[in-house]
């Protein structure tokens, strides 16, 4: 990325493009997939770290989507391997992915409308008895694995803030929340690494602080987050790693300041007045405006 | 014209075995569409997979009873897998172009004049119910009152049927209570989310389509027992019969179907007890009696289309559950 050799604590040996990982949870080797004439990916070698959260960034149609695609088996590649915790996972169909721990949210949210959003949580829940044909005609053998997971996804909406929807039809809750749903549901089912297709797309400004603060939750509780983004300071904030692709290839990676401060990508990749349309959100954050009225207030209210 | 005769007639349909079968076939297509999501055009292909399945080895193998049975599961299971296997991987509009194909197949194997011998042709098959009738356990004698006078036999084939059907509605409400049923109505609603939570989509999918069809198949059996095997009857009037009792009761629920029968089953005679009586009574002029045949058929085309304009969750179905646009 620039004349001289550049390290990292996460990286063995030099930062750039493909680099290996100190501890790579996800590592994938000559991925390729195309579409008629079209290479959408074209990944000779890349290494997700593990514990850690990785932005995977890039122009439209850089691949970002079909590659998360291919990883979990949503999508066959033509040719690759790649390996999540040292298991194989070419041609491994996406339900078993899922299974293994590396769990996926889609662009486009896809909250199961006529379920109640309490259903959608329980169906997040793996290894249920009771999804067994046989046993589920028997409620007593499937009934306190249910009251469990019940219990679990209660805690996990209350923190979500959609315990009081609970009840609901998810197709009545705002694009925000169905986000907050989709992203909830996936951690009932306990993953390992999970993969956010562009969780902040459509969601408002004051969401979208909460949705960055659930991400950062995530990591502390160990567990490894990879997301799919356009907003770069979103990226700047929250992530640890960052991948760049281009036209289906792994052309930049590094730590956030030091690859969007690298010129080639943000001239090729980025847009060269990236920064100026998109500074907003940093320069007034609306929840932290909002707070310090809030506390200007209070502290005139003490006076009198 | 004679209104008691028509009405007694229509209200005749309600318990009759007819209705049970198609409460029966309306209770697997609930499963297939109303919860799965799966669009099965084919049900009369399974309820004919049903009647010769159960027929055939009586006649040809002398087979007792209960082999019947078990074999008319069997087949519907191998169609089921038949239909599902290549489709299910595939968008849901696959399952439906293949169904409808599938059905007609069957309809036209049965009555080939190449299998005569076996399945009677377009003649059909008769001369089967010796064997039920001989396991009733009701003595001889009239049963019920008014419009509901059985013999025996016509009592005891009314009992088997609906036990079926209510049989069949308890299993139906076990299983969508339960995990099982959650997945597959998750599926229903968005099927890459449910496989992307680490389920097994295929499997699950299956499991519905042969759930459905092997009632399709029971259905089929209650509806020949008490009469003969008509290889015409399986067409694709009898699927559409079907789904507009389903849509009529509402399609994810448990009466939704037994009631939607009943009701069709009802309307059906009922409308053509009328046109005729009117026709004989010289108050309609226009038409012909067999022309009033058709005619029903016309006017409860137009109650379909009004039902499914103003009351699509039909009448049991929740309305807030259709309000979304999903």
């Amino acid at each position: 990325m620039s004349d001289t050799m550049l390290t990292h604590p996460l990286v063995v040996g030099e930062v750039g493009p493909g680099c290996k990982k100190v501890d790579p949870i996800v590592v994938a080797d000559g991925v390729t997939r195309t579409f008629g004439g079209l290479t959408a990916v074209d990944v000779a070698h890349v290494e997700i770290p593990r514990g850690q959260i990785t932005a995977l960034i890039g122009p439209n149609g850089a691949g970002k989507t079909t590659f998360f695609n291919l990883l979990t088996g949503f999508d066959k590649p033509n040719a690759g391997k790649w390996s999540f915790e040292g298991h194989s996972l070419a041609r491994v169909p996406a339900y078993r992915v899922a299974r293994k721990g590396m769990v996926r949210t889609f662009q486009l949210t896809k909250s199961l409308g006529r379920l109640t959003v309490l259903q959608n949580m329980l169906l997040g829940a793996t290894k249920q008895p009771g999804e067994n044909m046989f046993t589920a005609l028997f409620k007593p053998l499937w009934n306190r694995n249910e009251d469990e997971i019940t219990v679990r996804a209660k805690d996990l909406l209350t923190r979500f803030k959609l315990d009081a929807k609970m009840d609901d039809y998810a197709a009545s809750l705002s694009g925000g929340q169905r986000k907050l749903l989709e992203m909830a549901r996936a951690l009932m089912s306990k993953p390992v690494l999970i993969m956010l297709d562009e969780p902040m797309a459509g969601v408002n400004p004051a969401l979208t602080q909460s949705l960055l603060g659930h991400i950062k939750e995530l990591k502390s509780e160990g567990m490894s987050v990879l997301f799919v983004e356009h907003d770069m300071h979103m990226v700047r904030h929250i992530s640890d790693w960052v991948i760049v692709m281009a036209e289906g290839k792994v052309v930049a990676e590094g730590p956030p300041d030091q690859v969007m401060n690298d010129q080639a990508v943000i001239d090729a990749y980025l847009g060269a007045h990236h920064d100026e349309d998109l500074g907003d959100m940093t320069e007034s954050n609306p929840v932290l405006e909002a707070k310090e009225a809030a506390a200007a207030h209070a502290a005139e209210e003490g006076r009198h | 014209m004679d209104w008691g005769q028509i009405l007694n007639s229509a209200a005749g349909e309600l318990l009759s075995p007819v209705t049970a079968a198609y409460a029966l076939a309306a209770i697997g297509i609930s499963v297939h569409f109303g919860y799965a999501g799966l669009l099965n055009f084919g049900q009369a292909g399974f309820m004919a997979i049903g009647a010769y399945a159960f027929v055939v080895p009586i006649l040809s193998f002398d087979a007792p009873l209960w082999a019947g049975f078990l074999s008319a599961i069997v087949f519907s299971i191998i169609f089921a897998l038949l239909l599902g296997v290549p489709t299910l991987r595939l968008r849901a509009d696959y399952l439906a172009i293949v169904t409808i194909a599938s059905a007609e197949i069957v309809r036209y194997t049965v009555s080939t004049t190449a299998l005569t011998d076996v399945t009677g042709g377009a003649a059909g098959l008769s001369g089967f119910n010796s064997g039920f009738n001989a396991i009733n356990p009701f003595p001889s004698g009239t049963y019920g009152f008014g419009p509901f006078t059985y013999t025996e036999n016509q009592l005891w084939v009314r009992v088997f049927g609906w036990s079926l059907v209510i049989l069949a509605s308890v299993l139906v409400f076990l299983l969508m209570r339960s995990p099982w049923g959650r997945v597959v109505k998750g599926i229903r609603e968005d099927e890459d989310a449910v496989r992307s939570l680490g389920k097994n989509v295929y499997a699950f999918k299956m499991q519905a389509l042969i759930l459905g069809g092997v009632l399709g198949s029971l259905a089929g059996i209650v509806y020949v027992l008490p009469r003969a095997v008509q290889p015409a009857n399986y067409g694709t009037t009898l699927t559409f019969f079907i789904w507009t009792m389903l849509l009529l009761g509402g399609a994810a629920t448990v009466f939704g179907p037994i009631v939607g029968a009943m009701i069709f089953a009802t309307l059906l005679t009922l409308s053509d007890g009328i046109l005729r009586g009117l026709i004989s009574a010289d108050i309609i002029t226009f038409i012909s009696g067999t022309q009033a045949g058709q005619i029903r058929f016309m006017i409860i085309g137009a109650v379909l289309m009004a039902l499914v304009v103003f009351r699509p969750q039909g009448i049991f179905g929740n309305k807030k559950e259709l309000s979304f646009n999903v």
